[in-house]
């Protein structure tokens, strides 16, 4: 039998984890739960977050967006403000799992199971997104794009939680494109996603362009050169087509049941003639 | 441990293991086998609950999680000598063969139906995009749901 414990504040949490150092932490329990049972994992200590109101909810000031660890999908594409100021966010909740899975799981859970084709990740990127990680004693900002170190693996460190993320606000009019290619539209975990936040002058010129890839790599891949490829071009077909190539060297995708190695590549490449469209 | 929740609007509590699914606490402590296992790992939505007005996975929930809760199974949707209208659509509109996935799926338009009482087809297929029917095809189900709608709004209404 697994122990479950649900401390319902965050003082009874970080005794809960003071004592049971080994112990298993989750909120909605859509990935951890699956696995445990594959694994037929017994004796262990699982604690969950979902009862601490400190975790949850969204707070916005003049240019950041403070998100609940917490937070269900469900309350996230339900919040006006996340919808109208970060639609990429959004447009990559709506391709996440499936209503029921979006009533449970959690922003703070898809970051720190870390997978490759983590739904939230490339939009959160090119947000730059930064991650609030919490001892009882501590606490330390870091930006996500250095928390994920390989599939699965996070800096996480022992008694530590993910509290919140910090979200800017795109100053100004960006375009924002999110984009999954999986093998049906619900339920499907992503053969290739990208999410784009792309500035362009009001004569077409692009002046800033971030974008990421999930599930072509072991983490999001962001490459730099695709990047400045397209700063100071006008945004055109032809020049994101110039730009599909340099992602593809950039990425490290593999063959499994979902995709080859050689289709994820193509195709994500090519998500790339969507911006803007 | 003891838990205490509402099941199916009555104050219930039971004692049993913290990592018990739901969906094992249902069908094999309070005998509501209404509430169906499909796939086991979130994928079908068979096992579908209502936990306060919301549609969950009871496969995915240790019985922990019901603590303060208000759950609605399929058994718990009729009122006492009448079925509920998404049962009387479903039957009208041959949406059920199997039946497996049909509590699931009227569970999923019932949280639907309460948010959006006028949804279109398309809505409805969003709605109901986490629940697998290997039989029906979705048309009729979706057919069912819009009648359904159809039905609550003329009730409602008079």
């Amino acid at each position: 039998m697994n122990r479950v414990l649900l401390p319902k504040n965050l003082p009874e949490l970080w005794s809960c984890l003071e004592n049971e150092p080994n112990a298993k932490v989750y909120a909605g329990g859509t990935d951890l739960l699956v696995q445990m049972r594959a694994r037929c994992e017994d004796n262990l200590v699982l604690v969950c977050l979902e009862r601490i109101a400190d975790l949850t909810g969204i707070r916005e000031d003049e240019d950041v967006f403070w998100i609940g660890a917490c937070t269900t999908f469900r309350r996230l594409l339900d919040h006006p403000q996340i919808r109208e100021q970060i639609p990429v966010l959004t447009k990559a909740l709506s391709t996440l799992g499936s209503p029921p899975i979006r009533n449970m799981a959690t922003i703070g859970g898809n970051i720190c199971t870390a997978s490759p084709a983590g739904d939230t990740l490339p939009p959160l990127y090119v947000l730059d997104a930064d991650l609030i990680l919490s001892t009882q004693a501590s606490e330390r900002v870091i930006p996500l794009s250095g928390f994920i170190t390989a599939p699965g693996k996070t800096r996480l460190e022992k008694g530590e939680i993910l509290t919140g993320i910090r979200v800017k606000k795109p100053e100004g009019y960006h375009i924002q494109h999110f984009e999954k290619v999986g093998q049906r539209k619900a339920l499907a975990c992503a053969v290739a996603s990208m999410a784009a936040l792309v500035k362009t002058s009001s004569a077409g010129v692009i002046e800033s362009a971030r974008i990421a890839w999930g599930s072509v790599g072991p983490t999001v891949v962001m490459p730099p050169d695709v990047e400045a490829a397209l700063i100071g071009k006008t945004l055109s077909p032809a020049v994101l087509k110039a730009a599909t190539d340099l992602a593809g060297t950039a990425m490290a995708p593999i063959d499994d049941l979902r995709a080859t190695a050689a289709y994820r590549r193509k195709v994500a490449g090519n998500l790339l003639l969507r911006i803007g469209t | 441990m003891i838990i205490r929740f509402v099941l199916n609007g009555k104050e219930t509590q039971i004692d049993c293991a913290p990592d018990l699914r739901v969906v094992d606490l249902l069908r094999e402590d309070f005998g509501l086998t209404g509430t169906k296992e499909g796939c086991g790992s979130g994928e079908c939505g068979a096992c579908t609950i209502l936990v306060n007005g919301e549609n969950r996975l009871s496969c995915l929930m240790p019985a922990v999680r019901l603590e303060g809760k208000s759950i609605t199974t399929i058994e718990g949707l009729a009122a006492e000598n009448r079925r509920h209208p998404l049962q009387e659509a479903f039957i009208r509109y041959g949406a059920v063969q199997c039946g497996y996935c049909s509590p699931g799926m009227i569970l999923a338009a019932c949280a639907l139906l309460a948010e959006n009482p006028e949804p279109t087809r398309e809505q409805i297929r969003e709605a109901l995009s986490g629940n697998l029917c290997r039989c029906t095809g979705y048309q009729k189900i979706v057919d069912a749901v819009e009648a359904a709608a159809r039905a609550m709004q003329k009730e409602n209404a008079g």
